[in-house]
């Protein structure tokens, strides 16, 4: 059976501040044509804070996201603090006492995320939020996995699953935040939170799938 | 924009330095820098009553801390949610060992923020209990009272928890009464300007000259219709149709009425609007037993106004009527 060693894997870690630093712009812009045009600050200041946090640290996967869950929790408030804090949070304490990490620890991983954002959140699928590429992205995993397919396979179904979910938001209207006042004229752009989740479900995939 | 400004990044910053030194024999601050709390707080043998918000609303959030009134607040960005952690140590500030009540606002953000510091408070052995704010009742219908928003209804929700915290109840009695004043209370915006995130630098939303928008948010949510600006009678008359029926107030009620200015209108026009309200209250038979006029709960400089009207009963009577010392609410 495939697996990772969740002492190996803290490098997805570093690997999702990376990504989030290089897509900053591209989340700002993406965030001001329907909301305040800040989302690509607000997640590289906290991204980039936990990196603070973390240089000169040894670290395992499952420490790595509960000090970056909870860096986005204390630091950055708003939405996305307590979203991406809930997730990387629910993600860490999934496999804090996983040695290793195969395909069923990691269904356990991204459920826990999706129904903790669940809890805080009345956000659904069609609401044009973050939900909209995590949910397909966790359901594709599971489904591919529940199919018997192998880790590898069931994190690229994860992967593919996350972008249809992501550009599935571009035609739809804002039910919920900011941009949910904009009715209508929410329609036609990609929503920031979903980007910005595409990129953190598909960073963590190919980390993964790297370490496999 | 002309705004009195440093550094647009570092306005609240900027200003709650300010606030803390002018007004020292309340507040002081904490440890986390986006925390402020009453000077005597956790006050002994009393619940504790916390809230928390996005900057921008001045007096609110903060000036409703003091005496008989809010313990500790967590402070956010300019219209964004205070931090978990802000809340959760806004909650630990307040904590005298009897519970806290947290008050706040019906914002996605908020909501969020809250129920993570919540989460936290129980595993540090602290009992919170919340009361979520939806007094704009042109914010959501009357059968999604879950989706209305809170506003300017929210000073007299604290101003009740806090009197009824102060006399000595307990976290749940608190509650109930914090849960029965909104639950009693309705409120209703109009905007007349747009209104500028200094750091943004232009405003996100619009009303053309010469029009006002019916129903608007404390954000520049959109409201239920674009309308010729009007008189200051027809304004008050606007917002009673939709506060009064949606309750209903009826005749023999007592009432205590909130008249906000939205942060660029001068108090002299809300006196106009306040005069009016009364007096169309009085034709209906619904008694004012208290009012406050002036810019209790502000968006930034919005030009408009907020109508807030409570339905009393003896217990809520009793806590309007308490002495309040703070920033923002002096009753002696």
């Amino acid at each position: 059976m495939e697996s990772f060693k969740n002492a190996d894997a803290g490098v997805i870690v570093d690997q999702l501040i990376h990504k989030i630093q290089e897509q900053r712009d591209y989340l700002s812009e993406i965030d001001g044509k329907i909301g305040d045009g800040d989302h690509g600050i607000n997640m590289n200041k906290g991204f980039t804070m936990c990196e603070e946090k973390l240089k000169g640290q040894t670290y395992n996967l499952s420490e790595g996201l509960s000090i970056l869950g909870e860096t986005l929790l204390d630091d950055i408030g708003g939405s996305m603090g307590p979203l991406y804090g809930m997730l990387f949070d629910e993600m860490s304490m999934a496999c804090e006492d996983a040695e290793d990490i195969d395909a069923d620890m990691f269904g356990e991983m991204i459920s826990g995320a999706v129904e903790g954002i669940q809890e805080i959140s009345p956000a659904k699928v069609g609401d044009k939020s973050l939900l909209d590429t995590l949910v397909p992205a966790k359901e594709a995993f599971v489904q591919a996995k529940e199919e018997g397919k192998d880790f590898s396979e069931c994190l690229n179904a994860m992967n593919a699953a996350a972008e249809k979910g992501w550009q599935s938001t571009k035609n739809l209207v804002a039910k919920i935040g900011r941009a949910s006042r904009l009715g209508e004229r929410s329609k036609g752009v990609l929503d920031a939170g979903a980007t910005s989740c595409y990129f953190i479900i598909t960073t963590i995939g190919e980390g993964a799938k790297g370490l496999l | 924009m002309n705004r009195i400004v440093n550094d647009p990044n570092y306005v609240v910053e900027d200003m709650l330095k300010g606030f803390v030194k002018n007004h020292n024999d309340l507040v002081e601050k904490t440890e986390n820098d986006r925390v402020l709390k009453y000077k005597k707080a956790p006050v002994e043998g009393k619940v504790g009553i916390v809230t928390g918000g996005g900057s921008g609303h001045k007096p609110a959030f903060i000036g409703y801390i003091g005496e008989n009134l809010c313990d500790a607040v967590a402070v956010g960005e300019i219209f964004s949610s205070p931090t978990a952690k802000a809340f959760l140590d806004a909650i630990k500030e307040a904590d005298a060992g009897k519970g806290v009540a947290c008050l706040y606002g019906n914002y996605a953000g908020d909501n969020m923020n809250v129920k993570m510091a919540v989460r936290k408070a129980k595993k540090l052995g602290i009992e919170v209990k919340t009361v979520v704010a939806n007094d704009d009742c042109a914010s959501a219908s009357k059968d999604e009272l879950e989706k209305r928003r809170g506003v300017a209804g929210e000073v007299l929700m604290w101003k009740i928890g806090g009197a009824k915290a102060a006399m000595g109840a307990s976290l749940d009695e608190v509650i109930a009464a914090a849960q029965k004043a909104i639950d009693n209370t309705r409120s209703v915006g109009i905007g007349t300007a747009p209104c500028t995130i200094p750091a943004v630098g232009h405003p996100n939303f619009q009303i053309e000259d010469g029009t006002m928008e019916v129903g608007i948010g404390h954000h520049g949510e959109p409201g239920i219709s674009v309308q010729p600006l009007k008189t200051a009678d027809e304004i008050a008359d606007e917002m009673l149709n939709l506060i009064l029926p949606d309750l209903p107030f009826e005749e023999g009620d007592e009432v205590a009425v909130l008249l906000s200015g939205l942060g660029a209108t001068p108090v002299m026009e809300q006196y106009i609007v306040y005069n009016r309200v009364e007096d169309v209250l009085n034709e209906k038979g619904i008694k004012v037993y208290r009012s406050y006029v002036g810019n209790y709960f502000t968006s930034l400089e919005m030009m408009g106004v907020t109508l807030t009207v409570m339905k009393l009963d003896d217990e809520l009577k009793k806590c309007i009527d308490m002495p309040v010392n703070s920033a923002g609410l002096k009753q002696f």
